[in-house]
């Protein structure tokens, strides 16, 4: 679905990513683990463009991303981030309305969408004539979510979707993308430097440091491993992950 | 009373229309011109330090030296009008550009690059976010384009161009105060009414 062949990027000299082959299946959710400026983030611009890599190659559904138009790859790739980056001037409607908007879909099925993507990510009808300033962060994620998803991508981009919000916020969002995952079956990248996160989300977790793919394992193997980088995650995590044994 | 009866027996709506046409062409012209070139120098850092030091220089000359260099221009110098519009032009570029520069430059990044990554083509970004999003910003540029050339349309009628500066002008040679003023509060109303307007248009506009 998402192949990374030797990819580097190099910006003003310094190394942000190196060699890496990295290769993303049909449905699943592959989580890209790492610390800041670990290359985790121009990881996942790689695959729409949003950068270019320096060498190396970047295929999507077989197809090269320099050789596919830019504006149409886009649209077949939803992309949510932190910082969600709703249009402020725009209702909540017409933000979610974005992509089909722009592909000139009719009114009508516009309407019809929009109305079944509130539902989809658990927000009410009312919601849909506010502005993204008067909601809460949690209701603007959704929001964001709902926006990625109009179109129907196959693809998911989503950069710490939901690493500013509050604990039990997060969690009520996290629980909601696997229900919608398990429906949808999109294929997800999803960055994120929390264990947690990634434990409780990925189908496979690329552990990434200084650029370079570390290992790349299914959560319950990250557990177990042996290797340093990833043995060093699951202990700075560890207090909170063995309550979390505990708990469950 | 005496300034109200001297301003209707002498014209005063005539050179208050002349006084509006100078500004009017002007600040069209620098709207033109400076609002597209605001958004070029956003989006190509480059070339943001040469336009900007450029319109601040014109913004440094003495407005009544501009006039002065430019009565000799070939075409320019037939009409004092089309000198002096040309003139106010130079010095409303200044503010329109900067506003429209920071306006555009101020738009949130994260809400450009969800743009983008939706697939948005770049005159999409531009018309449907960047434009409405900097909207107040450019236009309070416009508002203070708009009061500046008032003020200085005065200095029109010192190369010939009418407007309100006729009254001061002849007011100062006369070593009358009330010509002054036949001149000078009308002018200060324009800009007062401008002010008010283009503020008006503003708050209507502002998006949340």
């Amino acid at each position: 679905m998402i192949e990374f062949r030797d990819v580097s990027y190099r910006v003003n000299g310094i190394e942000v990513l190196a060699g890496l082959n990295l290769r993303v299946t049909r449905g699943e959710t592959l989580v890209l683990l790492g610390r800041s400026g670990s290359g985790k983030t121009t990881t996942l611009k790689l695959v729409n463009r949003l950068v270019s890599p320096t060498s190396g190659q970047i295929l999507v559904n077989g197809e090269a991303v320099e050789r596919t138009d830019v504006i149409r790859l886009r649209r077949g790739i939803g992309y949510v981030i932190q910082e969600v980056g709703l249009f402020p001037h725009f209702t909540v409607a017409r933000n979610i309305a974005l992509v089909p908007k722009i592909e000139g879909w009719a009114e009508e099925r516009i309407r019809a969408r929009v109305d079944e993507l509130l539902q989809l990510v658990g927000l009410g009808a009312e919601l849909a004539m506010r502005y993204p300033h008067q909601l809460s962060g949690g209701q603007r994620q959704r929001v964001g979510v709902a926006r990625a998803l109009a179109a129907d991508p196959e693809i998911l981009l989503m950069d710490e979707p939901f690493g500013a919000l509050d604990p039990l916020t997060r969690d009520d969002l996290q629980r909601e993308f696997l229900a919608l995952q398990q429906r949808l079956h999109k294929t997800v990248v999803f960055v994120t430097h929390d264990l947690r996160e990634a434990l409780r989300l990925g189908s496979r977790i690329a552990l990434m440091e200084a650029g370079k793919l570390v290992t790349l394992l299914t959560p319950e193997d990250f557990m177990q491993s042996t290797d340093p980088w990833a043995s060093a995650y699951v202990r700075a995590f560890g207090d909170g992950l063995a309550a979390n044994r505990r708990a469950s | 009373m005496n300034v109200v009866r001297f301003f209707m027996e002498n014209q005063g709506f005539e050179l208050t229309g002349e006084h509006l046409w100078l500004v009017g062409w002007s600040t069209l012209f620098a709207m033109l011109i400076g609002i597209p070139l605001g958004i070029l120098i956003a989006h190509r850092r480059q070339v943001n330090k040469p336009v900007l030091a450029l319109a601040n220089i014109v913004q440094t000359i003495p407005s009544l030296a501009l006039f002065g260099f430019l009565l000799p221009m070939p075409w320019l110098g037939e009409r004092a009008d089309r000198l002096a519009i040309l003139a106010l032009t130079l010095y409303a570029l200044l503010p329109i550009i900067r506003n429209t520069y920071a306006g555009i430059r101020g738009v949130d990044a994260a809400v450009i690059e969800a743009g983008r990554a939706m697939g948005m083509t770049g005159s999409q970004l531009l018309f449907q976010v960047e434009v409405p999003l900097a909207l107040s910003v450019i236009l309070s540029g416009i508002r203070i384009a708009i009061v500046v050339s008032v003020g200085l349309a005065t200095i029109a009628a010192a190369v010939g161009a009418g407007g309100l500066g006729e009254f001061i002008f002849r007011g100062l040679a006369m070593v009358d105060n009330r010509v002054i003023l036949a001149g000078a509060i009308p002018s200060a109303i324009l800009a007062l009414l401008a002010d008010f307007g283009v503020g008006w248009v503003e708050r209507r506009l502002k998006p949340r």
